[in-house]
């Protein structure tokens, strides 16, 4: 199997699914929630059924039922729950709202409040990409001096190349993201990182035996040798990941879906991107190339 | 050192291990983030004022006044900490009424006695105490306050010039109550006009525990009721359990003993994650559930490799006892750089974030420990326990290894 070789078709392959990815974010954007653009998210558990009309009328008592103001049926397993976004409100205008809905409904419990107002939830994603860039700074370092700095270049490619498609396919989705797809973006970094360094280990041993013709074989045969791991190593996580997915319950949805799409690019990227990716670094990118081969 | 007593150290080795988690877990439990346990987790900013910039005082003085609140309300082990330049952040385990209880505490409570053109004659520092009650006369709830000697004073002068005239209470910008100034009041008086006797007992509190040096504004609160939190803790652990029960099958499945080596080095590393929370006293959120699924992968995939590695050199025509030796010494340099390149990030996640990425940092930190000395070490000695007492016979065990 030739997998260095078709490289050019791999890379279409990629280009066309981010291309499709950043199409959609650039025409419709991401559906960030509370946490990115701030608001209120409320939820409140009744011991019967009531409609949401019967919700409405009851905001509408606190002046509450405004433009903008979200309520739908929650995605609660074995309790009947309604879920109201609005803009941020104030501990008072959520506690007036809970002693209306107490007096109309009865027993009322908030199963769950969260108010970000909006700096703050700015003030996270620019601490989380600050984060990862200074992340990235250090990984180029320590890459560079264990393998080489084209390593290090093609591992953050593959890496870029997962967060993209992540990112692109909830633009596509349009699944509503808070903290938890950040912390499942993270994730997805980690692993895309790991699971291209196993390969280019194999690459740095093979390196030493010195019975490949030239570069191009050399990186062939270690994606290769390195296949029955990526294979398990997959067919292992994906399983794992599939089944919380679909049986963990709503609260890590979000978080199993990221992981999900992430483990699949992440796997594809390390055998079809990262590995191929350096012999295009030295066929195509001299100041990179360095004293390899 | 003969191969005996090695044999029983690296046993011994094991059972510590264990031993130390378990004890650790029994004595400290694990910390469950209020997203798991329920609760409210409130983030305050201060707000400089004309006369008063935010510093380092500020923040103690906040820090203080807040936490007394906190007690005042009686919540069992509330926590409150610095965050940054200028934000507390202030944890409360399941509170009846959070909303209530953010408000009270987020207060600045500045009491204020003003003439009828709003002047501001006296504010609250002077008061020493304040307590509600029921007002002997009219059965009406009051606040009946106390005033240090400088306070007393200036009251006293300000009571004797508004004899007859009428002074209004302000708390903030709330307005209290509007009384005329019968008498000279010197070092005690009263405030009523409260509906109810919570309330006036709320307000004493607030006035008894001070005012706070600057206002605060709410940036961000989070309340996790009690039902919803056991639904989150169900489905966690059923899901975590699912996923080791799956990654347990799928590793027996794919290498067959080894695969079972692996299961119960993974059953160790479990413990011993438990163990490192429970012992560092971290606190595991949802995000940190996060952490430890990447580190778990990173586990997995690092006994894959040492399997595929040892498969490997069994086809060379290596012998077992030499295969697993160099396997595992081959597959080590692999391990060791992709477990290095994520501490790396996740060691800068921690310094740089707050809150919940920080969790998610925190946690992947502990298990990337924990997940290499698992493939490195134990799933080492469970190998040679394997091949020592005979159970692991020969490549054939190896799945695909053979020839």
């Amino acid at each position: 199997m030739d997998f260095v070789g078709k490289r050019k078709i791999w890379y279409v392959i990629s280009v066309l699914f981010i291309i499709t990815g950043i199409l959609f974010l650039g025409v419709r954007g991401l559906n960030l929630g509370i946490d990115f653009r701030g608001g209120s998210l409320i939820e409140f558990g009744f011991e019967e059924i009531i409609t949401l009309d019967e919700f409405r009328e009851v905001l509408a008592q606190v002046d509450l039922d405004e433009e903008g103001t979200v309520v739908q049926p929650s995605e609660q397993e074995e309790i009947f729950g309604i879920l109201l976004r609005t803009r941020a409100l104030t501990p008072e205008e959520s506690e007036s709202l809970t002693i209306a809905l107490r007096d109309e409904f009865g027993a009322v419990e908030q199963l769950r409040a969260e108010t970000v107002w909006p700096t703050i939830g700015e003030e996270l994603t620019w601490r989380a990409i600050l984060a990862l860039v200074v992340a990235s700074l250090f990984i180029i370092i320590y890459l560079s001096f264990r393998f080489e700095p084209k390593y290090a270049v093609a591992a953050l490619l593959a890496t870029l190349h997962d967060a993209l498609i992540v990112i692109g396919f909830f633009a596509l989705v349009f699944r509503e993201i808070n903290t938890p797809f950040v912390a499942g973006l993270l994730t997805i970094i980690g692993y895309s990182i790991n699971d291209s360094i196993v390969i280019f280990d194999r690459i740095r041993e093979n390196k030493k035996f010195k019975r490949y013709k030239n570069y191009h074989e050399l990186i062939n045969a270690s994606i290769i040798a390195n296949l029955p791991r990526s294979i398990n190593t997959s067919l292992t996580t994906l399983l794992c990941v599939t089944a919380i997915f679909l049986f963990g319950g709503v609260t890590i949805k979000t978080f199993m879906l990221t992981l999900l799409v992430g483990f699949i690019a992440g796997t594809y990227s390390s055998i079809f991107i990262a590995s191929p990716f350096l012999v295009t670094i030295e066929e195509k990118i001299p100041f990179l190339r360095g004293k390899e081969v | 050192m003969g191969w005996k007593q090695k044999q029983i150290l690296k046993g011994v080795l094991v059972i510590f291990v264990i031993a130390i988690s378990v004890v650790s877990f029994w004595h400290s439990g694990i910390n469950l983030g209020l997203d798991l346990a329920g609760g409210t987790h409130v983030v305050l900013e201060a707000q400089d004022t004309g006369t008063r910039e935010v510093d380092a005082r500020t923040m103690a003085a906040l820090n203080r006044i807040i936490e007394r609140r906190v007690n005042q309300l009686g919540l069992s082990e509330p926590r409150i900490q610095r965050s940054g330049d200028r934000r507390l952040i202030v944890e409360l385990p399941a509170v009846d009424d959070p909303d209530r209880a953010i408000q009270v505490i987020g207060r600045t409570a500045q009491l204020t006695f003003r003439d009828t053109d709003d002047n501001i004659l006296m504010t609250g520092e002077h008061l020493v105490d304040a307590r509600s009650e029921y007002d002997q006369m009219y059965r009406n709830p009051v606040i009946n306050f106390q005033l240090d000697s400088t306070g007393a004073q200036r009251f006293a002068q300000i009571t004797q010039a508004m004899l007859g005239e009428p002074m209004q209470i302000y708390l903030d910008d709330e307005w209290l109550y509007t009384g005329t100034v019968e008498s000279v009041i010197r070092d005690r008086g009263q405030i009523r006009g409260f509906g109810s006797l919570e309330e006036a007992e709320e307000i004493a509190m607030l006035l008894r525990e001070g005012a706070l040096p600057v206002p605060l504004s709410i940036e961000e609160s989070r309340t996790v009721g009690p039902t919803l939190g056991q639904v989150s803790i169900d489905q966690s652990l059923r899901a975590g359990a699912l996923g080791l029960l799956l990654v347990g099958v799928a590793m027996i499945s794919l290498y067959r003993l080894p695969g079972i080596i692996a299961t119960v080095t993974l059953g160790i590393y479990g413990m011993l994650v438990v163990g490192l929370l429970a012992g560092l006293q971290a606190v595991l959120t949802l995000p940190g559930i996060a952490g430890l699924i990447l580190s778990i992968g990173m586990a997995v995939d690092a006994n894959i490799i040492i399997f595929e590695r040892i498969k490997e050199e069994l086809r060379f025509g290596k012998t077992l006892r030499a295969s697993v030796e160099s396997g595992f010494r081959r597959a080590m340099t692999a391990i060791i750089d992709a477990n290095i390149t994520t501490l790396i990030t996740a060691l800068v996640l921690a310094y740089f974030t707050v809150g919940t990425v920080r969790g998610f940092a925190v946690t992947l930190i502990i298990g990337i420990f924990a997940s290499m000395f698992c493939a490195l070490i134990i799933t080492r000695i469970l190998i040679d326990f394997a091949y020592d007492w005979k159970v692991l016979k020969g490549g054939h065990n190896f799945v695909g290894a053979r020839r």
